[in-house]
């Protein structure tokens, strides 16, 4: 993925100068190691600050919302799924965007190797299949395939599925991938023991709302956390008003999420929060045969019906 | 615990099984008093969040009814209702939530007999589970 950076560039480069676009949306270095952030580029001079490797987990999708300028975006395959859902939505317009198109080998998981090292992790290098943690006094190698961030790990749609030129070749697609192995788990469990689980998951969370933040679905101008007549969620961090807020969160993404992980990255705690929207795209995919982002004439599952759906109401 | 009796929030469609509901009524059918009456205009009109709300202040079950697919007032507001329900209950479930604790039906205006047999039936699923832990939001008086 390293030999993106080159090809990326030019494409903006030209874009800007050819001002086909105002923008191009992609991902420069953070300032602290597997952070990288996501950056705007106006000038054709600046592209040069856009980088690619496996620290780019953001969602892209997320700063397209309502846009009025001509935008290029630099897109991996989940982000391109939720331009499509975007698209589909009526935020943007696909005259509006250039899509560059990242055929994408899995991000990194920040959660898992920050926490392998008790000491602050000092730099982060990548190599092709190989990540090197450096800290003041030592040194670790892992394979990239050993801490791949676990939506990544279980991807199924790398290639970008809409795109306008594509910055390498297309990558290999994984197959033979048991996606909804977690899930299965959880659902074999007795209520009581369900019940605990999620007590346990949720426990750490401080409602800090990252992962709505971070989810490109989630643009509603007043959010459900903030209406206050009727108040449907506390603003505590009491059990019940946390347990709401991630139900009511996942429910909103319903038939709409891609499993893209960004609010996974996104939260301080280190919650498993992708557990609750799994458990939907589970369902739409088995119910109702749908994965969100895949194109763009049909309608998303909570938007349409079939009057032979399955009915479990007698 | 004998005498415990559960409280139950049914969201009854106007046009149908809030219907049924009054010719029960009429018809001198007897069911639970636990059954405190919401009209909605349509089944299609229920979102999560009422259901949360009512779990969250209290309600031991919670039960939608509305009209049978395919006889909508609105043409097709219990089918797209249908779906959410199906995803509904079954992410409230995956979470913790007993299966028993939310119910739905469909019953007509003219099923007054059966609405009265399914109030019964949720009545005594929900008395059977016992109160609800999972969702009610209680007062802590412990400050940390």
């Amino acid at each position: 993925m390293l030999g993106y950076i080159t090809k990326i560039r030019e494409i903006s480069e030209r874009l800007l100068k050819e001002g086909k676009v105002d923008m191009v949306i992609g991902f420069r270095k953070g300032t602290v190691p597997m952070m990288n952030e996501p950056c705007v580029v106006k000038n054709p001079e600046n592209v040069k600050e856009l980088v690619w490797d496996s620290n780019c987990g953001i969602n892209l999708a997320n700063y397209l919302t309502d846009r009025k300028e001509k935008i290029g975006v630099v897109a991996k395959g989940c982000d391109s799924r939720n331009i499509v859902t975007h698209l589909i939505e009526n935020k943007i317009k696909r005259d509006q965007l250039f899509i560059i198109g990242v055929p994408c080998k899995g991000m990194i998981d920040r959660h898992k190797i920050t926490s392998m090292f008790a000491k602050e992790i000092k730099e982060v290098v990548e190599e092709e299949n190989r990540i090197i943690v450096r800290g003041d006094d030592y040194e670790k190698i892992f394979k990239k395939a050993e801490v791949l961030q676990e939506n990544c790990a279980i991807c199924i749609h790398r290639n970008p599925v809409i795109y306008d030129e594509l910055a390498a070749d297309l990558v290999e697609e994984q197959k033979d991938v048991d996606r909804y192995e977690d899930v299965r788990r959880i659902e074999a469990m007795p209520a009581e023991k369900k019940g605990n689980y999620f007590d346990n998951l949720l426990s750490a969370c401080i409602r800090c709302y990252a992962c709505r933040n971070a989810c490109p679905l989630c643009y509603c101008l007043t959010c459900f956390v903030d209406e206050s007549r009727p108040q449907w969620v506390g603003k505590s961090i009491n059990p019940t008003d946390i347990r709401t807020f991630h139900f009511l969160r996942a429910y909103h993404c319903a038939g709409r999420c891609t499993d893209c992980g960004a609010c996974e990255r996104a939260c301080p705690m280190g919650i498993k929060v992708r557990e609750f929207t799994k458990k939907l795209e589970k369902d739409c995919f088995e119910l109702y045969g749908w994965e969100a982002g895949m194109s763009l004439d049909e309608r998303p599952p909570l938007d349409t019906y079939r009057p032979d759906d399955p009915d479990f109401i007698k | 615990m004998s005498d415990w009796e559960p409280k139950i929030v049914a969201f009854l469609c106007n046009w149908c099984s809030y219907g049924a509901a009054d010719l029960a009524g009429i018809n001198r059918l007897q069911y639970p008093t636990n059954i405190k009456v919401i009209r909605i205009p349509c089944t299609g009109r229920m979102s999560p969040k009422f259901i949360l709300a009512a779990f969250g202040k209290g309600a031991d079950g919670v039960w939608v009814s509305g009209c049978h697919p395919g006889d909508c007032h609105y043409m097709e507001g219990n089918y797209y209702a249908r779906r959410k329900f199906t995803l509904f209950k079954n992410l409230i479930e995956h979470m913790g939530i007993e299966p028993g604790r939310l119910h739905f039906s469909w019953i007509s205006s003219a099923e007054g007999t059966r609405f009265a047999e399914i109030a019964n039936k949720v009545t005594k699923t929900v008395k059977n589970l016992g109160s609800s832990r999972h969702l009610i939001k209680k007062i802590n008086a412990k400050v940390d």
